[in-house]
């Protein structure tokens, strides 16, 4: 995806993953998914991610909850993203996101969709909204979870 | 005369501020107020003049601090028509109304009993209850509201009996904003042998209180709200009330004397409640911000606050985009949301035109059964915001539902 992506159809990108989300849902064999809650304490997200891993390969992800615009199209995208690789290449993916988040430098090819978020820091408060998922699928990937 | 225009220029954070490149419009009142300079200074006063312990006056330093203490107590009782020695400093309103429940609600409270609430409690008036329920297995019960939210005194009426012990509810909400009529309430609740916690987080910085006219049992409320420092608030309780009311904290500051085998004598009411040492510039601050407020005068605040909510009602009525919750409320409280807008989108975008307000569930629960939506924007007011600045927030809003504007521009 270019740089030179223009403001309206990166808030196309985000409204379309805020409205019609594909990896928004519980899902039905949760039992075969590791699970993390992710409930902010400074906003309304509430959000779960589940995670189910093929030996070292993310199978499936999918996530449920309650969540901003920003924070349920940003999980969304994650969950395309990180959707069939491993966990090393998911590490690095999640890496070069938090590091164009904090202003860091970033290697956009890794992002595709995601760089649609690289305006977040203008908006200070919404940071937690824009990583809440990338942080609970980091917990999953070190090997923390919910255990109810 | 009330001059809001000069009353800003006591207030730093009401000159030359910014958010976003756009002048600074602070509407998150409810959740804490700016100070004026006074405050500030009586606050520095402390560390620049007066820095003793209070409680341990062997020189004139610490003669001073405990002098003032108990002026500031003193300012504090007249300001809600109470006795000093009736007025206990804490940390805040969710402090006082744990005193209460750990103090006073596990004390006497078996589980025949029960204590009242509303579901339009703030956090800090339900869950300390809980813990009272968990320790003295007691019910927990809830006065009904009525179909726009608010506490009626027939739902009190319905719900209230001989094993109710406890009820605990607040003055003006922090959500939906309806004033309660305290004063009907609790003569409802002792004569059924009820005492009545009032929470005036929301309604002392606000209206006039008289606690004698109210005949509440405890109120709660918080320095920060009122133009005070944080981590400063009050409990007022009736004297004999306070005398049944075990301390919430032991330690230095509150015993009278004691020995190695286990016998304490506990100081007296309020003393008995301040072990430890006290935040004393949030005293020399709180007594500042209540002479500020008399100053203006309360139903002049009250009078110029109400004048303010009906100015930005009728101009917000006109937007068709948007839902107000709470129209006819009598607090500086307007709950909206914008149409098809997530609240915290909604918070987002007005802080990109430099506006401040609160997205969220507000710690009450009343939203999801009465208003029918997981979150809502809250938009408060204080006696310092103008015309002007409502102004600015209808324009905002007017365009309210392009709120990803905050991210691109
Ligand atoms: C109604 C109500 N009760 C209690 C509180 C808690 O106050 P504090 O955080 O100062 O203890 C608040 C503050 O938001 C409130 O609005």
């Amino acid at each position: 995806m270019p740089i030179s992506i223009n403001p309206t159809l990166m808030r196309e990108i985000i409204m379309d993953h805020y409205n019609s989300p594909t990896n928004k849902e519980t899902p039905e064999d949760s039992e075969n998914y590791f699970h993390i809650r992710m409930d902010s304490t400074s906003c309304i997200d509430d959000i779960t991610i589940y995670l189910k891993l093929n030996n070292n390969i993310i199978e499936d992800i999918k996530f449920d909850g309650v969540g901003c615009t920003i924070s349920t199209s940003s999980t969304d995208i994650m969950c395309d993203l990180v959707k069939g690789k491993t966990k090393e290449e998911a590490f690095k993916i999640i890496e070069n996101y938090l590091n164009m988040i904090y202003e860091k430098p970033y290697d956009e090819e890794a992002l595709d969709e995601a760089i649609v978020f690289q305006n977040t820091h203008k908006q200070a408060a919404r940071i937690k909204c824009a990583t809440i998922g990338w942080n609970g699928l980091t917990k999953l990937l070190n090997g923390e979870k919910d255990e109810d | 005369m009330f001059d809001v225009y000069k009353i800003r220029k006591d207030f730093p954070m009401l000159n030359n501020k910014t958010q976003q490149g756009h002048p600074l419009v602070y509407l998150d009142n409810a959740a804490t107020t700016f100070k004026p300079y006074k405050v500030i200074e009586a606050c520095n006063n402390y560390y620049l003049n007066e820095n003793a312990n209070a409680h341990r006056g062997d020189y004139d330093l610490a003669y001073k601090v405990d002098f003032n203490i108990d002026k500031v107590r003193q300012t504090v009782a007249n300001f809600i028509n109470a006795k000093k020695e009736e007025i206990v400093f804490t940390s805040g309103t969710s402090m006082s109304i744990n005193l209460i429940a750990f103090g006073y609600g596990m004390k006497y409270l078996t589980k025949d009993d029960e204590i009242l609430l509303t579901e339009a409690e703030h956090a800090s008036n339900v869950l300390p209850w809980f813990k009272v329920k968990e320790h003295t297995g007691c019910k927990i019960n809830y006065i009904p509201l009525d179909k726009d939210g608010r506490l009626s005194i027939d739902g009190l009426k319905k719900v209230i009996n001989e094993h109710t012990k406890i009820v605990a509810i607040a003055q003006i909400s922090n959500v939906l904003a309806y004033l309660v009529d305290i004063k009907e309430i609790s003569k409802i609740c002792h004569e059924h042998g009820a005492l009545l916690m009032v929470d005036g987080a929301q309604s002392v910085p606000h209206i006039k209180i008289d606690v004698k006219d109210l005949d509440c049992d405890f109120l709660s409320f918080s320095g920060h709200k009122l133009c005070g420092p944080t981590g400063i608030g009050v409990l007022y309780g009736k004297y004999n009330l306070l005398k049944l009311t075990d301390p919430f904290m032991t330690g230095g500051g509150n015993n009278a004397r004691f020995d190695m085998c286990g016998n304490v004598a506990f100081l007296q009411p309020p003393e008995k409640f301040e072990a430890g040492t006290l935040n004393i510039e949030g005293i020399y601050g709180l007594g500042a911000a209540i002479e500020y407020l008399e100053n203006i005068g309360m139903e002049n605040i009250e009078k110029y606050e109400k004048e303010l909510r009906n100015y930005a009602i009728s101009k917000l009525k006109t937007l068709q985009n948007l839902i107000i919750y709470n129209e006819f409320a009598e607090g500086s409280i307007i709950t909206i949301n914008v149409k098809d807008v997530f609240a915290q989108d909604e918070a987002s975008y007005l802080n990109s035109k430099g506006i401040c307000v609160r997205s969220g569930e507000h710690c009450a629960k009343i939203l999801h059964d009465f208003l029918k939506t997981v979150a809502t924007v809250r938009i408060s007011f204080s006696f310092y915001n103008t015309k002007e600045e409502i102004d600015i927030l209808y324009e905002a809003l007017k365009n309210g539902g392009d709120f990803l504007d905050a991210y691109f521009n």
